[in-house]
């Protein structure tokens, strides 16, 4: 296969223009030493049927949300996604565009990335939204560096109520630059236990509905922070809580992130995944990521245009916000278009249901004598204690059902913790078939 | 005036806030077959939130009708030519696309056990070995989101690297200044002190230009290669060796590999570590900003600090076939640096690429991006500035000096080539080059878009001439004219808000 258009009278023609008798030629400022050890030992070339072929068959090899029963959550969500969704993001207009640094031929992406930024404002509670950044994870880290900058502390407190995979992100974004993190442990409750932040703290850190699916009192670490001088920092890995949950900014949170995979965005294997921030106003100029604004152009109409650059790499280097210079563009247009599917009552709707078959889903493991681990309250995950659960995932797996997260591969002391997720992908059935096996 | 468009039909498309009636829905949502919960008994008042105000409320065709309308005020590389230099806007081939949606691909769980994703994970191994062979490295992650997270990963290994060797005070990073943008933040990121190192006249770095700078404070010296000037950099190898002679690593900024497959290897020039920017050398596609994915290649003297997990291949050749595992314990890794393994979907679409080309086919495309930016090159000579004139690899950078006599300016050039139907090429960069026009065609335009562009870029230098208005004027054909970005800054507003 072969994507390129020259025939070979055009390639003589185009040497011959340039001056030059070979394309070899055109590579001479490559030293010799270094030309001739070039040459690549790959596979050989496919035609298309015969990449099908292949690459069909490595994927028959996993099992899928859609080959089987899962119950699967902790940080990646299987939600339903309106056939729309995937018809308009796949539009070439949007796939195939670039950065949309020349605004006058970007004004799709632009005016897409500010209703995305004025619904996670929204959906938030704050004032200010960026472009998107890599993932849940990431955004994290980046509100750390971010409030480090802000409050020009270097310390952090982080709850273990983090995903862990978050955790390791966050240490690997700081950790070069010598910040001090405490980690603030989760009471018997499954909440994170109260704190009293010193003068040095930058950032409370908090998730809610944290990695064990329990919904945290933030507003109580709100004030904590602000009366040590520190910002309150919310990460949320399911989205669709903010449908439903007190919005960050009722709560006091300044800056709120997360991963919007929830929202329209394929499981694939963990990415491409979207993160969200958003903050209060007086934080805008620390945000990191691209911001796009409303202006007009020579005749006044509205227009859409990035602004604030200033605070970008490509401006100071060094002394940058941060070293991004992308944002998630297709996958945030694909959480605003799903936003504006779902709308005002579609979104709740959503929400509603994934509680309401959690806690059906919690109502039957009490039932079957099961135990909840946490007394506090969750919104579509939750911790159950299943006694044996090795040998039960065993039996899960051959029945077709992935039963959820076996916590003992995180912590110690949890190997029969294991995290389920019920979604509105999830059916009555399912989950009485899925209590039947882990109580059996 | 010859241009490859002509105007037609251009909608009005409010926002979405502005499209939205009470009452409007757009997906239906059956009931959840259990009995449902009211959230307030189930939660308390205290956590459960009023509805979200002005939130949008549409049908389904209002969502569809407004997203095809504002998709057409977008420019992609499937509407045409886009010379955008160091960013690498080629064809996106479709077969990609329909990899990354297959079924047993895009609907993976990224925490389901080893067990149940073999087929990802062998992918997935499968693109780690063939950028490995690429880079002419030893090990790839595949785990940073995007080419700027890839340098952020890099230059923590390094410095993982020497502080596991006891010489912690290596901390000064060499950036020369023809390097990509985002290095110096990268580096400085990871609290190292970033040394930018002026490049000659003849715009790459020579050797007696590093020679003071190496001391025990050295912790890598970071290279564009080739640089953003298009240029090779043909002291490579001995830079290199001085380097490590002063016990620093190199790191490679590869986003423009897609000049160098099969005519070189980063790892012979003695580089120690880069990174890939899969979106644009292997045609992933780039949705107005991302995603991109940007893997990091090592030399085996790294290979301890990489992130975790790593693929690892077992069971070879024992009969059952090929088992892989995600190795977790790396008692010296630097950690992670995505939320899960990275962007899957994006290496799915690069592995595509690769596996339907081959050698043969990296091979040429890397002759014909050097030969279509050379070809370009010749043509524009004639009519623009070139800063440094010599044989450049997959792009090229003019200056808007000889238009600069008329008033007119390099941005003025930019919006002028939208009116003949054309997207900008890069501009005021790199920084080096006051007016920079950085111009990279790729390998996938024929060349009859290569002489529609040049013909466009000599009438604006023709215009510039006899009529600068028509070029300080424009853009006159896209559905905006041009933006008050003073306003926007000066005034922001970030977010719709009821009137």
């Amino acid at each position: 296969m072969s994507y390129t258009p020259h025939t070979e009278d055009e390639i003589r023609e185009m040497l011959a223009r340039i001056g030059v008798s070979s394309t070899a030629e055109l590579f001479a400022n490559i030293p010799g030493s270094l030309r001739s050890r070039a040459e690549l030992k790959l596979a050989p070339a496919l035609d298309e049927r015969a990449l099908l072929r292949h690459m069909r068959g490595a994927a028959a090899q996993n099992r899928t949300v859609n080959n089987e029963t899962s119950f699967l959550g902790a940080g990646a969500y299987h939600h339903f996604i309106p056939a729309a969704v995937g018809a308009l993001a796949g539009r070439g207009e949007f796939t195939t565009a670039y950065t949309p640094y020349q605004a006058e031929i970007s004004q799709g992406t632009l005016q897409a990335i500010f209703e995305f930024q004025s619904m996670i404002c929204q959906l938030t509670g704050l004032d200010v939204a960026n472009a998107s950044l890599y993932d849940g994870a990431s955004s994290i880290g980046e509100a750390a560096l971010m409030a480090m900058r802000a409050t020009r502390r270097r310390k952090i407190c982080v709850s273990a109520g983090l995903h862990p995979h978050w955790l390791q992100v966050l240490r690997t974004y700081v950790e070069g630059i010598g910040t001090e993190i405490e980690i603030l442990p989760l009471g018997d409750d499954g909440r994170t236990q109260a704190c009293a932040p010193d003068e040095q703290v930058a950032a409370v850190i908090l998730q809610s509905p944290n990695f064990r699916g329990c919904i945290e009192d933030v507003a109580a670490f709100s004030l904590a922070a602000h009366d040590s001088g520190a910002l309150m920092v919310l990460g949320t890995s399911e989205a669709l809580s903010l449908a439903l949950l007190k919005s960050p900014g009722e709560l006091g949170v300044d800056i709120a992130c997360g991963e919007a995979q929830s929202f329209g965005v394929p499981l694939s294997f963990g990415g491409p995944y979207v993160g969200y921030m958003a903050s209060v106003k007086k934080l805008v100029r620390q945000l990191p990521g691209r911001l796009i604004g409303q202006t007009v152009d020579a005749e006044g109409h509205r227009a859409f245009v990035l602004t604030l650059t200033t605070r970008e790499q490509h401006i100071r280097r060094e002394k940058a916000t941060s070293n991004i210079c992308t944002n998630q563009g297709l996958m945030m247009l694909r959480a605003t278009i799903f936003l504006a599917l779902l709308g005002k009552r579609g979104l709740r709707r959503m929400a509603e249901m994934n509680l309401s078959l959690s806690s059906y889903a919690r109502s039957r493991f009490e039932a079957a004598g099961l135990h909840l681990i946490h007394s506090a309250p969750t919104f579509n995950e939750f911790v159950v204690e299943v006694p044996g659960l090795e040998q039960k995932l065993e039996r899960c797996r051959e029945q077709a059902i992935q039963p959820g997260t076996p916590l003992g591969d995180f912590e110690t002391g949890a190997a029969d913790h294991l995290l389920v997720c019920v979604t509105e992908m999830n059916s009555r059935e399912e989950i009485d078939r899925l209590v039947r096996e882990l109580a059996a | 005036m010859s241009t490859p468009g002509r105007s037609g039909l251009v909608f009005e498309e409010p926002l979405l806030f502005e499209r939205s009636r009470p009452g409007r829905k757009g997906v239906s949502l059956d009931d959840a077959g259990v009995p449902a919960i009211d959230p307030i008994e189930a939660l308390g008042a205290d956590l459960v939130r009023e509805e979200i105000p002005n939130f949008p409320e549409l049908s389904e065709f209002d969502v569809v009708r407004h997203f095809t309308r504002i998709s057409q005020w977008n420019y992609g590389i499937d509407t045409g030519f886009f010379p955008l230099g160091s960013c690498t806007m080629k064809y996106n081939p479709k077969v990609n696309e329909a990899m990354a949606d297959l079924p047993g691909i895009c609907d993976v769980h990224p925490m389901a056990p080893d067990a149940d994703v073999q087929g990802f994970l062998a992918l997935a191994h499968e693109l780690e070995n063939a950028l490995a062979e690429i880079a002419g490295l030893d090990h790839v992650t595949l785990q940073p989101a995007a080419g700027a997270q890839g340098e952020f990963l890099g230059m923590r290994m390094v410095q993982a690297y020497h502080r596991a060797n006891s010489e912690p005070q290596r901390t000064r990073v060499l950036i020369p200044d023809t390097a990509h943008g985002t290095n110096p933040a990268s580096a400085a990121l990871n609290g190292m002190e970033v040394v930018e190192v002026e490049c000659d006249e003849d715009g790459v770095l020579h050797p007696e230009m590093l020679e003071p700078l190496l001391d025990e404070r050295l912790s890598a010296l970071m290279l564009t290669n080739p640089n953003t000037l298009g240029l090779f950099e043909p002291h490579v190898e001995r830079l290199s060796e001085m380097v490590h002679a002063a016990g620093g690593l190199v790191y490679m900024d590869g986003a423009n590999m897609n000049a160098l497959m099969g005519a070189a290897k980063p790892g012979h020039m003695g580089v120690d570590v880069m990174h890939f920017n899969l979106h644009k050398t292997f045609s992933t596609p780039h949705g107005g900003g991302g995603p991109g994915s940007g893997p990091v290649a090592v030399r085996d003297i790294l290979a301890p600090y990489l992130p975790v997990p790593v693929v690892r291949r077992e069971g070879e050749g024992e009969g059952e076939g090929d088992r892989y595992v995600l190795d977790r314990d790396l008692p010296h890794t630097i950690g992670r640096i995505h939320g899960f393994l990275g962007n899957a979907g994006i290496w799915i679409r690069a592995l595509a690429y690769i596996r339907t080309l081959g050698a043969e086919g990296l091979e040429e495309l890397t002759e014909r991006a050097v030969l279509n930016a050379n070809y370009l090159l010749s043509e524009l000579r004639q009519d623009y500035d070139v800063p440094h004139d010599q044989r450049v690899m997959h792009e090229c950078v003019l200056t808007d000096k000889r238009q600069h006599d008329h008033g007119v300016t390099t941005a003025d050039i930019a919006k002028r080539l939208m009116d003949y139907g054309f997207h900008p090429p890069t501009i005021y960069f790199p920084l080096v080059v006051s007016g920079a026009l950085m111009i990279e065609p790729t390998e996938t335009e024929s060349l009859e878009t290569l002489d529609g562009f040049v013909s466009a870029m000599r009438a604006i230098a023709r215009e510039a001439e006899t009529s600068p208005e028509k070029v300080t004027n424009a853009p006159q054909r896209p559905v905006v004219r041009r933006l008050d970005e003073v306003l926007a800054a000066r005034k922001p507003r970030l977010r719709w808000t009821p009137e």
